[in-house]
């Protein structure tokens, strides 16, 4: 078989055996439905309980503070929806960043057409958000702070207690995405003072379509999905019991041996980057040097467009994303891009490669050894090489 | 996504490069957009002898220029000037709709270049007229995909 590399474990990662092992038995064996009063409803109650309580150990969290929903898209939305209905009386006005994954960004603007006051923050040319421009943002009606975790794109890890502590400060609900950090990261909800996080399973080795959204006791938040009384009530729909169990085993494999886990891929990573550097001129790492997530790696490379040299590396069984404008589906290219500064053309000759757990030494040295010779024959056809390479 | 025709060009494009004393080049789009597309056309009496690109773009950017030099080479500047992007994506097997508008930046292309060729040499084109080389393109019609939740 000819050799595939897959690099794009942000987009999604493979289920680990482990989790789909403890998964099937759910399906058809133990397929009650947990609001049923017969043990086959029981057990699979006890099922999900058990699911969640291992979740919640690995944020510090409480048990009755976890409530599933159907990803992190959800999740989101429940976050930013619930806290607004719930406190609109209160104030309209909202804080969150530019580089917002778009499942926060487009429910913001949702909000706008309601009636609310969004404040987009800036970041700096790392991604960063500045605290000082937060506690300027923040007005007497200001009821949300919705800030990422970590960044999808370009992996910049937010100072996410110092926000906490701001909005603590404020009396403002805090909602944080979590979704790119959950598994990548040590993760305190106390500690880090979180009212509200969004994760998803799929991004950690476990399934899709399951997610949770983290609510503080004492949260103030409508619920989105209306219906039955699952979830203490909060979040309608009968369970997806498999997924939940799933999602219970995946978060228990990726706290077990965290440090592990962040040490192999950072050192993955580095090498992924130093090598490339090395090997390709003309190229510049995005997102922050060191607060970033451990798999992530984002570079522009000049004079090229993120498609074509996806479709090249494909070609080669290399499988990484872009942010240019042909793969982000819009006009434009990324908007995180944009919000670190990049011009555009710089925008559309992104590359993003995620190391996972799958992840080899070999792997890494094949992606060094395929890229560069991919980057000159596309450079070699760009019109906007032209100008430099004379002078090389 | 693609087809095998588009695939096949933008693996192996036809026709990359430069021609030294061309007789006419052409650029269109820009890098705002992600498509930059520029010609080089060698001309002999009214037809083109030799024919030339370069292309920051996609895939289906380097796809269509190749296809649409392929298609001009050894041809009359009028039967040049009557390609239209419709016909390159055809000879493709077509492109995705969210990929027709580089077919008309190949188009645009074979018209820029013929027409800074023209506006030099004093020679006039009815198929020109109208034409603005500098004209922003509005040829965006992309879809809405999301990823990465």
């Amino acid at each position: 078989m000819k050799k595939r590399v897959y690099l794009d474990y942000s987009a999604t990662t493979p289920m680990k055996k482990e989790v789909l092992d403890e998964m099937l038995p759910f399906f058809n064996v133990q397929f009650g439905n947990p609001s049923s009063i017969h043990c086959f409803g029981r057990e699979n109650k006890s099922a999900v309980d058990k699911a969640r309580s291992t979740i919640a150990k690995t944020l510090n969290a409480g048990v009755d503070e976890i409530f599933f929903t159907g990803g992190g898209s959800e999740a989101d939305n429940w976050g930013i929806k619930g806290v607004a209905n719930a406190l609109k009386d209160k104030g309209k006005h909202v804080i969150t960043t530019k580089v917002e994954h778009h499942a926060v960004l487009h429910t913001c603007q949702y909000l706008e057409k309601d009636g609310f006051d969004v404040t987009y923050l800036d970041v700096d040319q790392y991604g960063m958000i500045k605290i000082d421009e937060l506690k300027a943002a923040i007005r007497p009606d200001t009821i949300l702070i919705t800030i990422m975790f970590a960044n999808n794109e370009i992996g910049t890890i937010q100072p996410i207690k110092e926000i906490g502590k701001i909005a603590k400060d404020y009396k403002i609900t805090f909602h944080t995405d979590a979704v790119q950090a959950y598994g990548n990261v040590k993760i305190d909800v106390k500690d880090l003072g979180i009212d509200l996080m969004s994760l998803s399973a799929h991004k950690i080795y476990g399934p899709k379509g399951i997610g949770l959204l983290y609510i503080k006791k004492g949260t103030k938040i409508h619920p989105i999905i209306h219906g039955g009384a699952q979830e203490r009530r909060r979040r309608a729909g009968t369970e997806n019991v498999p997924a939940i169990v799933g999602f219970g085993k995946a978060a228990e494999l990726a706290y077990e041996n965290i440090d592990e886990h962040v040490n192999q891929l950072v050192t993955l990573r580095n090498r992924l980057i130093n090598g490339l550097q090395e090997k390709i001129p003309y190229i510049h790492l995005n997102g922050h040097p060191t607060k970033r997530l451990p798999g992530n790696c984002n570079i522009s490379i000049e004079f090229i467009e993120g498609e074509a040299l996806l479709l090249m590396l494909d070609m080669v069984g290399i499988a990484g994303s872009s942010g240019s404008a042909c793969t982000s589906g819009s006009l434009d290219p990324s908007h995180v891009l944009m919000a670190i500064g990049l011009t555009h053309e710089v925008a559309h000759g992104s590359l993003r490669l995620t190391i996972g757990d799958y992840t080899t030494e070999e792997d890494v040295d094949y992606v060094i050894e395929q890229l560069p010779p991919i980057v000159e024959r596309l450079r070699q056809m760009s019109p906007l090489y032209e100008k430099v390479k004379g002078g090389r | 996504m693609y087809s095998e025709k588009v695939m096949d060009h933008f693996s192996n494009p036809r026709n990359v490069g430069e021609i030294e004393n061309a007789d006419a080049v052409g650029q269109v789009g820009n890098a705002k957009c992600g498509d930059i597309m520029k010609m080089y056309l060698k001309i002999e009496g009214d037809t083109i002898v030799d024919v030339k690109f370069k292309t920051f773009g996609c895939g289906s950017a380097i796809a269509t220029s190749s296809m649409a030099t392929e298609m001009i080479k050894g041809k009359t500047i009028k039967e040049a000037l009557n390609l239209t992007n419709r016909a390159v994506a055809e000879a493709l097997d077509g492109l995705p709709p969210v990929k027709m508008h580089c077919s008309v930046l190949a188009e645009q292309a074979v018209k820029a270049a013929i027409y800074n060729y023209a506006k030099e040499k004093g020679l006039h084109f009815e198929e020109l007229e109208g034409f603005n080389p500098d004209e922003e393109h509005d040829h965006h019609d992309h879809g809405h995909d999301e990823e990465d939740h």
